[in-house]
């Protein structure tokens, strides 16, 4: 049964640190992650006297259905009794989905372990491992539960023996994840060991679980439990092995408590000074120094707005609190302060360091977002730095099956777009579709699957076949385009080249971004890339697909009053490239000279913008124009005697291998593969090895698309796009004198 | 075969306004084209001209014009008589005249008849010299990130140097919007909340001109306050923003225009 408490006890509870545990659940999908949340929710979830009131008649469950609260909520607390101590376990909730980008360690920051649920039937999948390696790299300790014990015994009809071959199998192959990704430091004492009690076995959907340790005090053996599932006397187990205990025990006695986990986890996941006062207030988790929360989810409340839930590592945060959003670079004041009870928010006046907290009244904070009180604002290095890397390479096109729930869908997709950062969502104006891009088939997928859980699976959509997007650029400099406007009145020279690599790299790291004051910018380009300085100083535009627009005009007339349209159009033209439409990448346009006319009605948007972007396809396709494809970098595991074939496979779609190594029994073969090649990947290696591969697909970098099949990808998509058949001529877009 | 691109103004108010020997041109054309996207006539109709013309007239918007019916109106031109119909005076305050040069330079004749414009038609019902005219403006619509920082300036400059300003209003006739006194009356005064240079405020003096050339044209000067809250009545409008006055002007302003008796006393 869920446990009531006065909300003042367990803010008591929470200011005594050694009995905090900050953790998650993480599995492979349909590894049983939400059955076990249920579960523990069940048993162990904290409620405060007034919700308990409203819930009374009601199952704990049942009421949050009704009030249509998902159990998906960014954090769930736990109360958990053992001996005689009272423990809060914050429950954070990690993506359901893989995203391969590594920005599932903003939910992995929060946590300092992680229950790794592996399905006893399918044993380690290829997502248990990309989640255990992530979960590694932010030094976050796991423990292991095998789920669904109860299939081996009632569904393969396996003895107690062939169960317990196999259990070791898993925590075998569990560990060898361990030994492959951990660091040398912790993999030996990070290895889980059913006899040390850091393994747990059971059935999240029977709701019953053990470890060795407590088995063995209650004198309880596996033939045991094969013997209750015969007699079909399942029901029994929960009384005598309640999962909730099993696993919130395992969590107690082997994942460290805030300051323990502080201490050797700020120095990995915070790139600055741990001497600095900041530094030092975060390694010792100290509530009287200088607030630091980490936001891992944000999400939109229908009622309360946008809910940021993360860490505070540092400091108390408290309601009307002035902080800062680092990456936002905005100043808010805190409008609420919320502790999580179960699965609702309960607020409070304030919160220290080592906890989860809920914060209302940030409109623009999202996952990966670093907070810091405003007296720190300038001296705080964030995290994170907002980067670019990860791009959405895969696109689908949405619909709902009725037309008129149109204005669902684009509800329930304005909120996928917040809570995940990853995806993009947009409006193809010509054909009216709803387009969804992420970073590959799978992340689709299940973004398509949150947009039914936004609706409690009342919204019905129709998704097209995910097709890749591209990129176009430029191999040269341009001819100087002069393109005039429609009414021939205005007049535009624009010249394109390449932007300089360096360039797109500091862009992407965020040494450079379009909210940065120019001047600096100028300083930086000036210094860093060896622009000349008066040129460096006058980016008018540093458009989100790492293209750049120069104003190298000199005294025109007017020309503060077009800047906005000039930005506009240069942005219309960078969006959908004159090759096919797919956005520009690493173009820099330079801005010569302008002409205008003398009255405003004459020189508008519908004017200006059209003349920019003639000038800038123009000179782009005199520039040695060329297609890049994304490339996905890819890494498979797969036993030894599969090498040849996987090889044989990834190169056969024009992947190429960069090493293979051996990891124990089993080769870890890295490479690069195009994303165009990679649907069906799956099927082909799943037939090639019988099911013995794992891997993981990650975009990488843009490539130039072989000269070979160039021509094809465009006019493919010149046709999808319903464009004429050629790529037009520069002369299209270049007027003469 | 006689070959020529011809542009007719036909005037500001409805087909009537066109000159007869408009009229004869259209009859004797080969092909006849007609833009109404530059102005807005309140009671023309296309197939009252028509039946008046016994022609068919093919409108052509905007895009048309400007991108491939350009070129369309210069090939029919080389095959015959053709006639371009704009409001107004067709080359006073379009971009047309591109289409002229383009015209002849591709060794079509080109010729014009007047209709009346705008412009005189607003100078003549303002009662203000037309000597006393500057540079004359329009007031765009502020949305799509267009400012009225041009029209604020030119008002500013031409009333230094004493003189009148003539401000159209924008028009967007293929969304059928039409800016009314109020709107751009209220479109500057906010570009005067950010330069505060004191070129129109709630007291500055100017005249409102509401379906110039109909017969049932209003006229209405006062100070801002007052013709904010004015009604003016269908569009289009127009705007003037007197400078420095004429005895003449003044009475003129008083007594064809409504002004306030104090107006008077503004004469130098």
């Amino acid at each position: 049964m869920p446990k009531f408490r006065q909300t003042s006890e367990i803010l008591k509870l929470m200011s005594n640190k050694e009995d905090i545990r900050d953790i998650g659940i993480i599995a492979h999908i349909d590894h049983g992650k939400t059955t076990m949340t249920d579960s523990l929710l069940a048993e162990a979830g904290l409620l405060s006297p007034k919700i308990a009131g409203e819930a009374r008649a009601l199952d704990y469950l049942e009421e949050e259905q009704k009030r249509g609260i998902t159990i998906k909520t960014a954090n769930i607390s736990l109360l958990h009794e053992m001996g005689d101590k009272s423990y809060v376990i914050n429950l954070i909730d990690t993506p359901g989905h893989v995203d391969f980008t590594g920005k599932v360690t903003r939910a992995l920051r929060a946590i300092d372990g992680a229950v790794v649920v592996v399905d006893a039937v399918e044993e380690v999948m290829v997502q248990t491992e990309t989640v255990t390696r992530q979960a590694l790299a932010e030094r976050v300790k796991p423990v292991l539960f095998i789920n669904k014990v109860d299939r081996l015994i009632r569904e393969l009809k396996l003895s107690s023996d062939e169960v317990q071959k196999k259990l070791l199998r898993i925590i075998r192959d569990f560990n060898n994840l361990i030994e492959i990704y951990g660091e040398p430091e912790f993999k030996s004492k990070w290895k889980v060991d059913a006899a040390k009690g850091t393994v747990a076995f059971g059935s999240a959907l029977h709701k019953w679980g053990f470890t060795l340790d407590v088995a063995q005090k209650k004198g309880i053996k596996f033939s045991d439990i094969v013997e209750t599932y015969k007699k079909e006397q399942w029901e029994e187990l929960p009384k005598t092995l309640p999962i909730h205990a099993a696993i919130l025990d395992m969590v107690v006695k082997h994942h460290p408590n805030p300051i323990e986990a502080q201490k050797y986890r700020v120095p990995k996941i915070w790139k600055s000074d741990i001497d600095s006062e900041i530094g030092q207030a975060m390694l010792n988790c100290r509530d009287d120094g200088p607030t630091v929360m980490c936001i891992t989810l944000a999400q939109l409340d229908p009622h309360a707005g946008l809910v940021a839930t993360g860490r505070l590592f540092s400091g108390t945060v408290s309601e009307g609190d002035q902080v800062y959003l680092v990456s936002a670079r905005k100043d808010y004041r805190v409008q609420q302060v919320s502790m999580y009870m179960g699965a609702f928010r309960e607020v409070v006046g304030s919160i220290g360091a080592g906890n989860i907290s809920a914060l209302l009244g940030l409109d623009l904070a999202r996952a990966g977002e670093t907070l810091v009180d405003i007296a720190h604002r300038d001296v705080m290095v964030p995290f994170e730095s907002i980067k670019y890397v990860s791009e959405p390479v895969v696109t689908i096109a949405i619909e709902p099956k009725h037309p008129r729930e149109l204005p669902r869908l684009v509800d329930a997709m304005h909120r996928l777009a917040i809570e995940d950062p990853n995806l993009v969502t947009t409006i193809n104006k010509e054909t009216g579709e709803y387009l969804l891009s992420g970073m590959g088939e799978l992340h689709l997928e299940i973004a398509c699957k949150f947009l039914k859980d936004f609706t409690s699976g009342t919204l019905e959509i129709i998704t097209s076949k995910p097709i890749v997007v591209y990129r176009e650029s430029v191999s040269g400099k341009g001819v100087l385009a002069m393109a005039k406007s429609p009414n021939k009145h205005n007049k535009f020279w624009i010249q394109v080249e390449p932007l300089e690599e360096k360039v797109i790299e500091m862009i992407e790291k965020g040494d450079i971004s379009e909210i940065m004051n120019r001047k600096q910018m100028g300083a930086i380009l000036h210094k860093e890339a060896g622009w000349k300085a008066d040129e460096a100083r006058k980016v008018l535009a540093l458009e989100v697909h790492r293209n750049m627009l120069i104003d190298a005009t000199k005294g025109v007339q007017y020309m503060g009053e077009v800047k906005s349209t000039v930005i506009s159009g240069f942005t219309w033209g960078a969006e959908s490239g004159p090759l096919a439409g797919e956005p520009m990448r690493g173009v820099k346009v330079r801005l010569l000279d302008v002409k205008l006319h003398e009255d405003p009605v004459h020189r508008g948007p519908a004017q200006i913008m059209p003349a920019t972007r003639r000038g800038l396809y123009g000179s782009f396709l005199t520039a040695q124009p060329v297609i890049l494809e994304p490339i996905y970098k890819i890494g498979v595991t797969v036993p030894e005697q599969w090498v040849g074939d996987v090889s044989s496979i990834i190169t056969r779609k024009r992947g190429r291998i960069i090493s293979s190594e051996q990891k124990g029994p089993l080769t870890l073969i890295k490479g690069y593969i195009p994303v165009a090649e990679t649907f069906g990947l799956a099927a082909d290696l799943r037939s090639a090895t019988s099911g013995h591969a794992f891997w993981q697909t990650q975009f990488d970098h843009w490539e130039k698309t072989p000269e070979s099949i160039a021509s094809t990808v465009i006019e493919e998509i010149r046709k999808r796009r319903g464009l004429s058949g050629d790529i037009p001529r520069p002369s299209k877009f270049i007027d003469e004198a | 075969m006689p070959r020529e691109l011809v542009f007719v103004g036909l005037g500001l108010y409805n087909e009537k306004d066109l000159s007869l020997r408009a009229l004869e041109t259209i009859r004797k054309a080969n092909t006849v084209f007609a833009e109404l996207y530059t102005s807005l006539m309140p009671a023309f109709h296309i197939s009252k001209l028509e039946k008046l013309s016994k022609k068919n007239i093919i409108l052509v918007s905007r895009r048309d014009l400007e991108e491939e019916a350009g070129q369309k109106i210069l090939d029919s031109a080389k095959n015959g008589i053709t006639v371009l119909l704009v409001p107004g005076d067709p080359l006073i305050a379009t971009t047309h005249v591109d289409l002229r040069i383009r015209a002849e330079k591709q060794g079509i004749k080109t010729r014009i008849i007047h209709g009346a414009s705008i412009i005189s038609a607003v100078i003549g019902l303002s009662g203000l010299q037309n000597y006393k005219y500057g540079r004359s403006v329009t007031v765009p619509f502020t949305d799509e990130s267009s400012t009225v920082e041009t029209p604020y300036r030119v008002i500013k400059e031409n009333k230094r140097l004493g003189l009148h300003t003539l401000c159209f209003l924008d028009i967007k006739a293929e969304e059928k919007r039409y800016m009314t006194i109020r709107h751009g009356l209220k479109a500057l005064l906010s570009m005067e909340k950010t330069k505060r240079k004191r070129v129109v405020t709630l007291g500055t003096l100017a005249v409102g001109v509401a379906r110039a050339g109909s017969d049932n044209s209003t006229v209405k000067a006062d100070y801002v306050a007052g013709l904010m809250n004015y009604d003016f009545g269908p569009p289009p409008h127009s705007l003037v923003f007197p400078g420095r006055l004429h005895f003449v002007e003044a009475e003129a302003l008083v007594t064809l225009a409504e002004a306030p008796e104090s107006v008077k006393e503004m004469v130098k």
